[in-house]
């Protein structure tokens, strides 16, 4: 099966790189697996942190996302318009230039009343990158709800419901089908876009990678342990991938 | 600052270019009979589809790089490639991957019957992909090419992390200096908005030079 | 005396862009009437209709279901008071596939008029047995037939208590068989009294079950009258082409 031959020619691929960093190891230095072995609790921490991160900015910027949506889809040009360029630069903007934007731009705590919350970069990194999910969820939830013929909303209009009757009851449940397959697309996405928290300092795998390798200053090491973590996303995203393509498929055949 | 958006439309373009030939090539080797080269191509694909550009670009830059380093006259080591190759490399990789998976299912589209009769007609496997196959397979997978190419644009951003001097970059060498933050995100963000605009705008051009009358492509 | 007409529809003008689909339209349908409209495609029956229960705005022109002045409304709130007086099944059905055929028929009882649960399933219930469908309940839309799906959307329909019923061609995607049943259907509701306007290509129907048959051609009426004189000894000469196409 496909799934197989491809992670069979990762890890061979990431066996490589490991054999020719062992082969490249200075004499009396641990191996190249002990050493990757040693460290593997503590990235897989930083990996878990990545994944909880990714799940944050996921549902954060989906509810934001749907609010934004519902304006899309107005019929009336003073909440649409606002609502389309609003989704535009977020959506154009490159997701590490709004990681920079709330990074930078928001306070690294809060005084309220009740007394002073701290901002942590970890927080600050989920909101910036539910920044560009809420504008992508849009735009998703749009394309689905206008993939449904007018004919349902003719119905239901019909029938005595109204906007909000036939957006809850009648287009929603059906459209969201379609929306599924992109959103799931969309967060594979997201889940690799949690290793840019890392150029703005937060301590997630990649932080955590670099500063193994700066303590342990074997050039050898490099490879290998680069390629250690993408074989961790690899092994979480392309599930996914596997997933949404089968849900694509059963829907086209389903409509 | 104009240098840094210079280097961004370098690299979009550059990674535009090169990611399409990758595309193509992909493609094109993925209709070939040896089963390995296929299985080889598609393990590319799924591999830099699903892990992150970053990660990649730091494993070419970091751990790739130094291995392929020479020795100058003072006796040191220096990469041989510079940092914007490197950038260049890794993100054409990247969104290749894309294209090779949007062209074949562009190609997946198009009926048997037209690919036999092609066949019929005596065409060479390399002529029936050069004038029948790719050009269909091109257009109906155009929206998702476009997709992918602004994608593209913007991941250029990356490059910030290995120092390249891009937009994201020399911008924020002038705010550490001149400390106005929000005015230049204001700018970049309009720069890359407008950037998106232009290639968007090319790619309808495109698509209308491109379109055949009646086909519903 | 004489009740007054339920429906009354005066100089009704209907154009989109530059394309005049109804140039002037003129009719009265008493309570309990049948008004059969005929005429060749696009020649403005499905619009006609659909200015009847709001769904297009008309240019000019009144249309006045019993108290209700149809060109006069403008709110949603009102839209909807009107759509509880008139009822339309379409030709596509347009029944909703994420719902059972019951749940087709409740919905609107339950979401519009707030009735309560119960009551409405009951009556739902009644409703499919009336259009032959009782065991079909719990099947979905992608389930049934054209015809099954016709039924279950005249019972959803009905399911709203509508002082009109207006049928825009619902035989017209069905095939020949499957028509009998549909049309045995709306007999049914004429000779409950229901007052019902029909767009139609089913002169037969029209002839045996309509009290006023309506000819539209290019947007006009071309000519009126009951049905055994319209059909035997039609006046125009447009009407004659038209039916002799026809029968």
């Amino acid at each position: 099966m496909i799934t197989k031959r491809v992670l069979g020619f990762s890890i061979l691929l990431f066996g490589a790189s490991v054999a020719f960093a062992q082969a490249q190891t200075a004499a009396g230095k641990p191996g190249v697996i002990a050493t990757l072995v040693k460290w593997t609790p503590l990235l897989f921490h930083g990996f878990l942190f990545n994944l909880a991160i990714s799940v944050f900015a996921m549902l954060l910027g989906t509810l934001l996302g749907i609010v934004l949506g519902v304006f899309l889809i107005s019929r009336r040009a003073p909440i649409e318009r606002p609502a389309y360029w609003f989704m535009q630069i977020f959506r154009n903007a490159p997701w590490l230039v709004l990681m920079f934007f709330v990074m930078y731009l928001t306070p690294f705590e809060f005084h309220t009343p009740l007394g002073t919350v701290p901002f942590p970069d970890w927080i600050k990194a989920t909101v910036g990158l539910a920044l560009p999910v809420m504008a992508n969820v849009s735009e998703i939830f749009r394309g689905g709800i206008v993939s449904l013929p007018y004919t349902q909303w003719e119905a239901a209009q019909s029938l005595g419901f109204d906007y909000l009757q036939t957006l809850r009851l009648i287009i929603v449940p059906q459209a969201v089908k379609r929306m599924l397959p992109p959103w799931m697309n969309l967060y594979a996405i997201l889940t690799q876009s949690t290793t840019l928290a890392s150029i703005l300092g937060v301590t997630e795998v990649l932080t955590l990678t670099r500063n193994v390798l700066g303590a342990e200053g074997r050039t050898e090491l490099l490879m290998p342990f680069y390629g250690y973590v993408l074989v961790w996303f690899f092994l979480y995203c392309y599930p996914i991938a596997i997933y949404t393509q089968r849900l694509e498929r059963r829907f086209a055949v389903a409509s | 600052m104009l240098h840094g958006f210079e280097m961004t439309v370098w690299l979009s373009i550059v990674t535009i270019v090169a990611s399409t030939f990758i595309g193509v090539l992909g493609v094109w080797l993925l209709g070939t009979r040896w089963r390995i080269v296929r299985q080889i191509i598609t393990a590319y694909v799924q591999f830099f589809r699903n892990t992150p550009p970053l990660v990649q670009l730091y494993f070419f830059f970091f751990a790739l790089s130094p291995l392929l380093s020479v020795h100058s006259a003072g006796g040191l080591r220096h990469p041989f490639f510079n940092n914007v190759f490197w950038a260049s490399f890794s993100l054409s990789l990247f969104a290749g991957a894309f294209n090779v998976e949007i062209f074949r299912s562009g190609i997946e589209a198009i009926p048997r019957t037209t690919i036999e009769a092609a066949e019929s007609l005596g065409f060479s496997r390399f002529q029936s992909f050069v004038r029948i196959l790719f050009p269909l397979a091109f257009r109906i997978g155009l929206t998702g090419f476009t997709n992918n190419i602004v994608n593209l644009v913007k991941t250029t951003s990356l490059a910030y992390a290995i120092a390249v001097p891009e937009l994201l970059y020399a911008s924020s060498q002038i705010w550490s200096d001149e400390l106005n933050v929000p005015e230049m995100m204001i700018f970049i963000l309009i720069a890359y908005v407008a950037l998106v605009a232009i290639v968007v705008w090319v790619m309808e051009l495109v698509e209308k030079r491109l379109r055949i009358p009646g086909y519903g492509l | 005396m004489t009740e007054r007409p339920l429906v009354e529809i005066a100089g009704v003008r209907k154009a989109f862009g530059t394309n005049v689909v109804l140039a002037g339209i003129d009719i009265t349908v008493d309570r309990g009437g049948v008004c059969c409209i005929i005429g060749p495609s696009g020649s403005g029956k499905s619009t006609l209709l659909r200015c009847i229960n709001g769904l297009v705005p008309i240019d000019a022109g009144t249309i006045r279901v019993d108290d209700i002045a149809v060109h006069a409304l403008r709110s949603d709130q009102e839209l909807i008071a009107l759509r509880k007086r008139v009822s339309i099944v379409f030709q596509q059905y347009n029944l909703f596939p994420h719902k059972t055929a019951l749940e087709n028929v409740m919905m609107a009882p339950i979401h519009v008029l707030h009735e309560d649960k119960t009551t409405v399933e009951e009556r739902a219930y009644g409703l499919l047995a009336k259009v032959g469908l009782r065991d079909k309940a719990e099947s979905f839309p992608a389930q049934l037939s054209g015809g099954q799906q016709q039924r279950v959307a005249i019972a959803r329909s009905l399911a709203m208590n509508p002082q009109v019923i207006l049928f825009d061609e619902v035989t017209a995607a069905l095939d020949p068989e499957t028509v009998k049943e549909v049309l045995l259907t709306i007999r049914g509701l004429v000779a409950d009294g229901m007052t019902c306007i029909l767009a139609t290509h089913e002169m037969g129907f029209a002839r045996e079950v309509g009290n006023l048959i309506v000819f539209l051609d290019g947007g006009t009426i071309v000519e009126r009258g009951a049905p055994a004189q319209f059909f035997a000894a039609p006046r125009e000469e447009r009407t004659k082409a038209f039916l002799s196409q026809i029968l």
